[in-house]
């Protein structure tokens, strides 16, 4: 039997600092293993527990692509005791990943549909995992048109900002960047809060668009009805959701939201699947 | 169906030679505290007060348990690769369990045991355990076990049922597991079934009519919607005066949530599995701060619409509680699941 609670050994292979107030790091890590790596094989907006012997477990979604081999990234906000330990962990350190967990974006139905892409704040990182899938010259022929609506409070806490910028000189791709707000004078893209620049930039919803919302509270009860006011049904807005979690595969009892549980029957659904909960998130 | 007769004084003699090939766990007294233990070779379960505080779960999902282990030496090879520890997992037998937790055990097997993962810790324990339960002659006034799909002689989960008759037990033997740990106890006189099993049925109708009419309906939970029940008006009075001490999840038989936490003393981690439990509002607090049950109406309503909605839309097999009573004597402040399932049962939504 698979003991769904041990962790694959990884290396710290790189750490980059990903915001300008460095609360946040992207971390790349490599399976000591091979073996394992083929194990942890996994669909963009699933999510992993970093996981720190002596120290705990944190439930992180996969930055990183499946299309990217080799390593697995994930972008960690310092926040509690394993994250601040993490954060101050060197290339090379010894440590464990436990997935993938979760379900996925629903790439199956997903493919052959426009898909626009609404993120705030740090939460972009399995979007990033997505939009570097169906660009993938592999997978950029199974979707239809690809806009991203993606906002932080100024421009330095924009996560993996030579990508923004390189798709944004791409045609395969509208990007809509966005900025709460910022005394750079140079600052080229748009200012406004995520709601309002998906209400003036994203395409209007036509049976085949889907939207797929990750982000704080706050931006996504805003970006629902903005959503609506382009005509997207609740079956075609996507929502990634996040609670407190240990174990990451159903058991310990209480990420559910109903009886629905965020790790294991999540943590993506759609808005009709949530109006049927008591949403508490 | 075999029916085996045990004379009491030849009881703890098999107790004794069944130890030979199985770790014993039966109810004692210790320290004012009743609980199911793994026994000393000296020790027998205490068959005359087997109505423990806390259910037996422990003895399959220990309130704490060490689940994964790793070296912080850098020196050692594999430091900070994180194992399983050795358990030992050789048969282990459970003697006294009262039908209503046997069957609180297959309700908890549902969540360790799933498709899609497989908790080993639980499923080792369980394969190897045998379950040798002792019907219940003399139900108490809290035990409302017969309407959540139990009783005092109800079998499911069961190896072997014990029926105390006086002077003897009449053990009827269910399944494999159970033929073999009689067979390991020497106990082998075949009781007449006819008769053996005409007088358990006697003793099981006394039983069950001393519990008086069932009161406590469960028939219409299915029927109503997660969102009426949720949203019903009664839940900020009926948590108005718990205080969230967290007793009736933990002397529960089928609560099951826990924590993991580590530890980690000079160069050694370790990381443990602990009950935990859903009146805690830290039980569901995020990073952020932000928690999504952090009014203890919130948490209340949650321990109840686990039992008693989530449940039984999630798996269709009835209610997550088996009427044991426990958590209805021990509430400090005396809420009653028994009326709580019966406001949620016959609740009309205003339209």
């Amino acid at each position: 039997m698979d003991n769904p609670y041990r962790p694959y050994p990884v290396r710290i292979d790189d750490i980059e600092v990903a915001t300008v107030d460095k609360s946040l790091k992207t971390f790349k890590f490599v399976f000591l293993n091979k073996d394992d790596e083929e194990k942890f094989s996994h669909r963009a907006g699933q999510f992993a527990e970093l996981s720190i012997p002596g120290k705990g477990e944190i439930p992180i979604g996969i930055a990183s692509s499946p299309t990217e081999k080799g390593y697995v990234k994930f972008t960690v906000f310092k926040t509690g005791v394993v994250t601040s330990y993490l954060h101050n962990m060197k290339v090379g350190d010894i440590m464990g990943i436990r997935g993938p967990l979760g379900n996925s974006y629903p790439w199956d139905k997903l493919e052959g549909k426009n898909i626009v892409i609404i993120g705030g704040g740090f939460a972009f990182t399995t979007l990033r995992a997505s939009i570097i899938y169906m660009l993938d010259p592999v997978n950029r022929s199974k979707f239809g048109n690809i806009d991203v609506v993606y906002g932080a409070r100024s421009p330095g806490m924009l996560l993996y900002r030579d990508e923004l910028f390189e798709w944004e000189r791409r045609d395969d791709i509208n990007m809509h960047i966005t900025v709460d707000g910022t005394d750079d004078p140079d600052w080229g893209y748009n200012v406004g809060f995520v709601p309002t620049i998906v209400e003036q930039k994203a395409p209007r919803a036509t049976p085949d668009t889907y939207a797929i919302v990750c982000g704080p509270p706050i931006m996504i009860k805003f970006t629902q009805p903005a959503l609506e006011k382009l005509g997207y049904g609740d079956e075609q807005i996507i929502m990634s959701l996040e609670n407190r979690m240990k174990c990451g595969i159903g058991m310990c009892g209480r990420c559910n939201i109903g009886k629905e549980l965020v790790c294991k029957d999540g943590p993506v659904f759609t808005l009709r699947e949530l109006n049927l909960t008591p949403r508490e998130y | 169906m075999k029916v085996i007769q045990i004379d009491k004084k030849d009881w703890d003699r098999g107790i004794d030679q069944s130890r030979k090939a199985y770790h014993i766990f039966g109810p004692v007294t210790d320290d004012n505290q009743s609980v199911f233990k793994l026994l000393a070779d000296d020790q027998y379960p205490d068959m005359e007060r087997p109505d423990t505080i806390m259910s037996p779960k422990s003895v399959l999902f220990p309130q704490s348990e060490k689940i994964l282990g790793a070296s912080l030496d850098p020196a050692v090879e594999n430091h900070h690769i994180m194992e399983r520890p050795e358990t030992d997992y050789s048969p282990r037998a459970v003697i006294g369990i009262r039908p209503y937790d046997a069957k609180a055990l297959t309700l908890v097997n549902l969540n360790f045991d799933t498709p899609e993962y497989q908790d080993p810790y639980w499923c080792d324990a369980y394969a190897a355990t045998t379950f040798v339960g002792l019907a219940v002659n003399h139900p108490s006034h809290a035990d409302f076990s017969l309407a959540m799909g139990s009783g005092p002689f109800a079998e499911e989960g069961l190896d072997a049922l014990l029926v105390d008759t006086g002077d003897f037990y009449l053990a009827k033997i269910l399944t494999p597991k159970g033929e073999a740990y009689f067979a390991q106890a020497g106990f082998d006189k075949i009781a007449d079934t006819d008769k053996s099993l005409e007088k358990i049925e006697e003793l099981k109708a006394a039983a069950e009519a001393s519990m008086g009419p069932v009161k406590v309906f469960t028939d219409k939970l299915a029927e109503k919607t997660i969102l009426d029940l949720h949203s019903a008006p009664f839940w900020d009075d009926l948590a108005f005066t718990c205080i969230n001490c967290g007793t009736c999840t933990f002397v529960c038989p089928t609560c099951w949530c826990f924590d993991i936490q580590d530890e980690a003393k000079g160069k050694s981690a370790a990381r443990f599995r602990n009950w935990d439990t859903c009146m805690s509002p830290l039980f569901t607090m995020h990073g952020s701060g932000h928690n999504p049950r952090g009014e203890k109406t919130q948490r209340v309503r949650q321990r109840f619409m686990h039992k008693l909605k989530y449940f039984v839309d999630k798996y269709e097999q009835g209610t997550m509680c088996v009427g044991c009573g426990r958590c209805v004597e021990k509430c400090p402040v005396n809420i009653d699941i028994r009326l709580i399932c019966n406001k949620m049962n016959s609740y009309q939504p205003q339209k």
